[in-house]
């Protein structure tokens, strides 16, 4: 019970600083899950992350549930993901009553427009997780450039040239997944 | 003037083109977030068209607005648009049916997804094709943070900047708690960023 409750919390603390989707959840579920209560590993973090983007529906709904379910099954689930919803209850009926009586959202904007370059920050924050993980395998800096793990870095330019040529999440994900499974196996590997 | 006209463009009615009904209400969105893959900015388009287009349950530009409310507020911009969006249309109980409809679906699959994640991760050649997945992820985020920055770079705005460049020292090298952080900058916005430039 003790356990829901600090899931419903976390994720309710969650859901009420982060401003621009999906992404910019991710830092913060990050803080929450791994840095602060170690619900989690960064690499079943971003395990989660990646599945929660080939899964239909909203991608922080989609990482609440992943997560709240991997810590205490389907109440965890549950519990976080209406503790990720409940301030935006409040703050968006909040905000709509106020632009139906005003037409505007007064000082609250003031607010967004300072958290929003901060996002920016913590999503590139998360990045340098992401890329420490990927091709050292560390979570923390200083790394070995020496054991920098090559079919990784390929892996990333390759999928980089297909984003950049519109290729789908999706597609991309798979096959990038797919490019892992034989380089690995090429080179008899284990990542 | 500009005030006038939005006012007068709120009264304009919605002409409903279809009976309202809390059950088609909660198919429908429960149908959109159930196979839409790629979050809310994905979401919304589809959410717009169902609720305006075709069963003409909220007019164009009060959607359009409502829709701008669901991205600025804090949370996840699909429940948020369902929130606001299941008000208009069916008051409290609208939202509670809309929100229900948007978060069931990712609760059940995914739900069921993370069981067989503890089946499979520990798998090596599942471990090679999620290693292969995690690079890839890693890619398409980098990806976003480089838009995003270059987005705030272009507005040329000083504090923005600073806001960015703070924000990641406190968080990556100093280990600040983000919370704290974000309460920072949130004070600093309230105060010092409330002109429209800063949008």
């Amino acid at each position: 019970m003790e356990l829901l409750l600090e899931l419903f919390i976390s994720f309710a603390a969650v859901g009420l600083v982060c401003v621009g989707g999906g992404y910019a959840s991710m830092p913060l579920i990050q803080a929450e899950v791994i840095d602060k209560h170690g619900w989690l590993t960064l690499n079943e973090f971003i395990d989660i992350f990646t599945i929660s983007q080939m899964t239909p529906g909203p991608i922080g709904i989609n990482a609440a549930t992943f997560v709240g379910s991997k810590v205490a099954g389907i109440p965890g689930s549950i519990a976080a993901t209406t503790g990720f919803v409940f301030p935006s209850v409040i703050i968006v009926l909040s905000l709509g009553y106020l632009y139906y009586k005003y037409g505007n959202v007064g000082p609250i904007r003031g607010i967004l427009n300072g958290l929003r370059p901060a996002v920016v920050a913590l999503i590139a924050s998360a990045g340098v997780n992401f890329i420490l993980l990927a091709f050292w395998n560390k979570e923390k800096l200083p790394v070995d450039i020496g054991k920098t793990d090559m079919v990784a870095v390929l892996i990333f330019v390759l999928t980089w040239i297909a984003l950049k040529k519109k290729v789908g999440t999706i597609k991309l994900l798979a096959s990038s997944g797919v490019l892992g499974l034989i380089l690995y196996m090429a080179v008899g590997m284990r990542p | 003037m500009s005030d006038l006209r939005d006012a007068e463009k709120k009264l304009e009615k919605a002409v409903f083109k279809e009976e309202f009904s809390y059950w088609k209400l909660f198919i429908s969105t429960f149908m959109i977030s159930a196979f839409t893959v790629g979050g809310g900015f994905v979401i919304i388009p589809l959410l717009k068209s169902k609720f305006v287009d075709e069963y003409g349950w909220m007019n164009e530009n009060e959607s359009l607005d409502l829709v701008s409310i669901a991205q600025s507020a804090p949370g996840l911009v699909a429940a948020n648009a369902s929130i606001i969006m299941g008000y208009r249309m069916g008051g409290f109980r609208g939202t509670a049916v809309a929100l229900l409809a948007t978060i069931l679906p990712p609760l059940v699959t995914l739900t069921i997804i993370s069981y067989c994640y503890d089946a499979f991760a520990s798998n090596p050649y599942v471990r090679m094709f999620l290693k292969g997945m995690q690079c890839g992820v890693t890619a398409i985020l980098v990806n976003v943070v480089l838009d995003l920055v270059l987005k705030q770079w272009k507005k040329k705005l000083v504090l923005p900047l600073l806001i960015m460049a703070g924000t990641f020292a406190a968080s990556y090298f100093f280990k600040i708690n983000i919370m704290y952080i974000i309460l920072v900058d949130a004070v600093i916005g309230l105060f010092l960023m409330k002109e429209s430039k800063y949008d």
